[in-house]
C-alpha cells in the first residue's frame, strides 16, 4: 500500500477532526490534576507534574458530593417516570389509529423546542406558592418535560419496528392488550427504551437553568454547585476542573454507548 | 386474566388507547401547559415580588407595552438573531467538511475513532463548556492568548471585552455543535446510492460538481433540519453564556434567554419577564410549526 498526498490530506483532516472535538475537554482534564500554581502560570503549561490534590479535595467536600448525589437521585428518577409514563404511550402512537393521533404526536414532540426560561417563570410561581421549590419533586416533574417526550418519540420507532404478527398470535390466544404490551412489546422493545432512557438521564442530568432557578440549599445539582464556585477573590481552578471532570466524565461513557443514535436523539428523528 | 371487549376486527376496545396515553398526557398537561396558562394569566398582572404589599393587580396589556417599548428586550432579540446567523454558516461549512472527510472512503479505523469523538462535544454539560471557557480565555493563563501569541498577535482580553466575549461564546458554540450538524450530514451522505456515487465519480473528477449534482439533494433534509432546530436552540441557550459572561460585559452577550432570567429572577419582575416569555413562546410555537411542517409532511 504507498501512501499517496490524497490519503495524507485525509488522515490529517481526520486527526484535525478528533483534535478539535476532544481539545475541551482534555485540556478540562488536565487542568484538574494541576496544582494552583502550575494553573495559574502565563503561558499555560502543556507538561507539568500531575497531583490527586484537587480530586481529594472535592471529594472531601460534602457539598459536591451532596450535589452529585441530588443529581443521580434527579436523573435517575425522571428517566424512570418518563418510561413509565412514556413507553405506554408509545404503544398506544406506534399500534393505535385513533382521531387527533397526529396533533397528539406532534404535541409531544414540540415540547423539545420550548425554551426552559419560559417555563421556568410560571413553575417557579407555582412551586413557591405549593412551598415546593427546593425540592428534587420539583426537578424530577420539570424535567419531564423534555425526558418524556424523547421516550415517547424514541419508544414509538422502536414498537414500529416489531411485526405485527407476533400480536395477531398472542391475540388469538387470548390476551389482552396489557397483556400484550407487556409481554411482547416491553422485552422486544428493550434496546429502544434502553436508548431512550440514557438519554433522558444525560439532558437530565447536564441541566443548569431550572436546577438554578428552582432549588436553594438542599438539592442543588452538580452543575449548580460547579458553577457556585465561580464567585469570589481568587477561583480555586483546580477543584472547578476537577469536579468538571466529575461531571462530564459519566454522561460521556454514556453517550458514546449510544453514539450511533445521537442524531436521531437529539432532533427527534427528523433525519434517519 | 381480564379480557378486553375487543371488537373482533380491530382486536381492542375504543377506549384501549386512551388508557395507554392517559397518564402521560395528563403529566404533561400538569407540567406542560398548566404553568404556560399561569404565565399567561401574569404576564396581565403587576407582579414584582420585591413590592408584595401592592398584590399582584391585573393591568390588562400594561407589561406587553412595556416590553414592546422596552429597548433592551428588543437588542436581546437582535443580539441572539446576530449570534445565530454568525454561528449557522460556520457550524454548516465546517459540519459540511467533516462530514465529508468521514465519507471518503478508505482509512476506515481513523474514521471510525474520528466519528466516535464527535459525540463528546455534544454530551458535554453546558455548564461546564462555560466553566472550560472561563479557562481557556482568561487574558493572563488562558490557552486561547498562547495560541494567539505563537501565530505573533499581541494577548487579548476575551472575556473584558464586548468583542472578545462575543467571539467567545459563538467558539465554544461553534465547538459544541458542529459535531451535531456534521453527524446530520453524515446520515445525509449515506443515503446517496452507492451505485450512483460510483458512476458520478467515474465520470467526473471534480469534488464540487459531485457535491452540487449527486449529494446535494439528498443533504437537504438534513440542511433544513439543522437550520430550524439551531434557530429552536439559540432560543434556549442559556447554560453556557451565563456561567462564562452573565450576559457582560455591558450588554454583549445578553441572549434573549439570559435577559428575560434576570428580569425574572434578579430585579423579581415577574409580570413584565411573564410576558417577556409569551412572546418567546409564541416565537418558539411558530418555529416549532415549521418544523413540522417541514420536515415530518411525511409521517401525517
Amino acid at each position: 500500500m504507498r501512501l499517496s498526498s490524497g490519503k495524507v490530506a485525509h488522515a490529517l483532516g481526520l486527526a484535525a477532526v478528533i483534535a478539535f472535538s476532544l481539545f475541551p475537554f482534555y485540556w478540562m482534564v488536565a487542568a484538574s490534576f494541576k496544582t494552583q500554581t502550575d494553573l495559574l502560570a502565563s503561558p499555560p503549561l502543556w507538561l507539568f507534574t500531575p497531583t490527586l490534590q484537587n480530586y481529594q479535595d472535592i471529594f472531601a467536600d460534602s457539598k459536591v458530593i451532596g450535589a452529585v448525589g441530588n443529581s443521580l437521585i434527579v436523573a435517575t428518577s425522571t428517566t424512570l417516570l418518563a418510561v413509565l409514563l412514556g413507553a405506554p404511550a408509545a404503544f398506544a402512537l406506534a399500534r393505535y389509529e385513533f382521531r387527533g393521533k397526529g396533533d397528539l404526536w406532534f404535541w409531544f414532540i414540540s415540547n423539545r423546542m420550548i425554551s426552559p426560561i419560559v417555563l421556568a417563570l410560571p413553575v417557579y410561581m407555582l412551586a413557591l406558592q405549593m412551598r415546593i421549590l427546593d425540592t428534587h419533586l420539583v426537578l424530577v416533574l420539570i424535567y419531564l418535560t423534555f425526558t418524556l417526550p424523547i421516550v415517547v418519540w424514541i419508544c414509538t420507532d422502536q414498537f414500529k419496528s416489531i411485526p405485527p404478527e407476533l400480536e395477531q398470535a398472542a391475540r388469538l390466544d387470548g390476551a389482552s392488550q396489557f397483556t400484550i404490551f407487556r409481554k411482547i412489546y416491553l422485552p422486544l422493545g428493550a434496546p429502544g427504551i434502553a436508548v431512550s432512557a440514557i438519554f433522558s438521564f444525560i439532558f437530565s442530568w447536564n441541566e443548569l437553568l431550572y436546577a438554578l432557578v428552582l432549588t436553594r440549599r438542599t438539592v442543588q445539582t452538580a452543575p449548580v454547585v460547579a458553577t457556585s464556585f465561580m464567585s469570589g477573590y481568587e477561583l480555586p481552578w483546580g477543584k472547578i476542573m476537577a469536579t468538571g471532570t466529575v461531571i462530564v466524565l459519566p454522561v460521556t461513557i454514556f453517550a458514546l454507548i449510544v453514539s450511533r443514535h445521537m442524531v436521531r436523539g437529539l432532533t427527534m428523528g427528523a433525519t434517519k | 386474566m381480564p379480557q378486553t371487549t375487543a371488537t373482533p376486527n380491530r382486536g381492542y376496545g375504543r377506549w384501549t388507547p386512551f388508557w395507554f396515553l392517559a397518564p402521560s398526557v395528563a403529566m404533561l398537561f400538569l407540567i406542560g401547559i398548566y404553568p404556560l396558562l399561569f404565565a399567561l394569566v401574569t404576564s396581565f398582572r403587576r407582579y414584582n415580588l420585591t413590592r408584595p404589599r401592592e398584590g399582584f393587580p391585573f393591568v390588562g396589556f400594561d407589561n406587553y407595552a412595556a416590553v414592546l417599548t422596552d429597548s433592551t428586550f428588543w437588542s436581546s432579540l437582535l443580539l441572539t438573531a446576530k449570534f445565530y446567523v454568525t454561528v449557522l454558516p460556520i457550524q454548516i461549512v465546517l459540519g459540511m467538511g467533516i462530514a465529508l472527510l468521514l465519507h471518503k472512503p478508505g482509512l476506515g479505523l481513523l474514521k471510525s475513532l474520528a466519528r466516535v469523538t464527535l459525540v463528546v462535544p455534544l454530551a458535554t454539560t453546558y455548564a461546564v463548556v462555560g466553566l472550560i471557557g472561563r479557562l481557556v480565555f482568561n487574558r493572563d493563563f488562558g490557552v486561547a492568548n498562547q495560541a494567539l501569541d505563537l501565530l505573533g498577535i499581541g494577548a487579548f482580553d476575551w472575556l473584558g471585552s464586548p468583542a472578545g466575549a462575543f467571539a467567545a461564546i459563538v467558539i465554544l458554540d461553534v465547538w459544541q455543535w458542529t459535531p451535531f450538524c456534521a453527524l446530520i450530514f453524515l446520515a445525509g451522505l449515506s443515503m446517496v446510492p452507492g451505485e450512483i456515487e460510483e458512476a458520478a465519480r467515474l465520470e467526473t473528477s471534480s469534488k464540487l460538481a459531485l457535491l452540487r449534482y449527486v449529494q446535494l439533494p439528498y443533504l437537504m433534509p438534513g440542511l433544513t433540519a439543522v437550520m430550524i432546530l439551531r434557530s429552536a436552540d439559540v432560543l434556549k441557550l442559556f447554560d453556557m453564556v451565563f456561567v462564562m459572561t452573565r450576559g457582560g460585559p455591558g450588554s454583549a452577550t445578553d441572549l434573549v434567554s439570559i435577559y428575560i432570567q434576570r428580569v425574572g429572577f434578579r430585579i423579581f419582575d415577574l409580570g413584565t419577564a411573564s410576558a417577556q416569555a409569551i412572546l418567546l413562546l409564541i416565537l418558539t410555537i411558530v418555529i416549532s410549526r415549521l418544523y413540522i411542517r417541514v420536515l415530518y409532511r411525511e409521517v401525517n
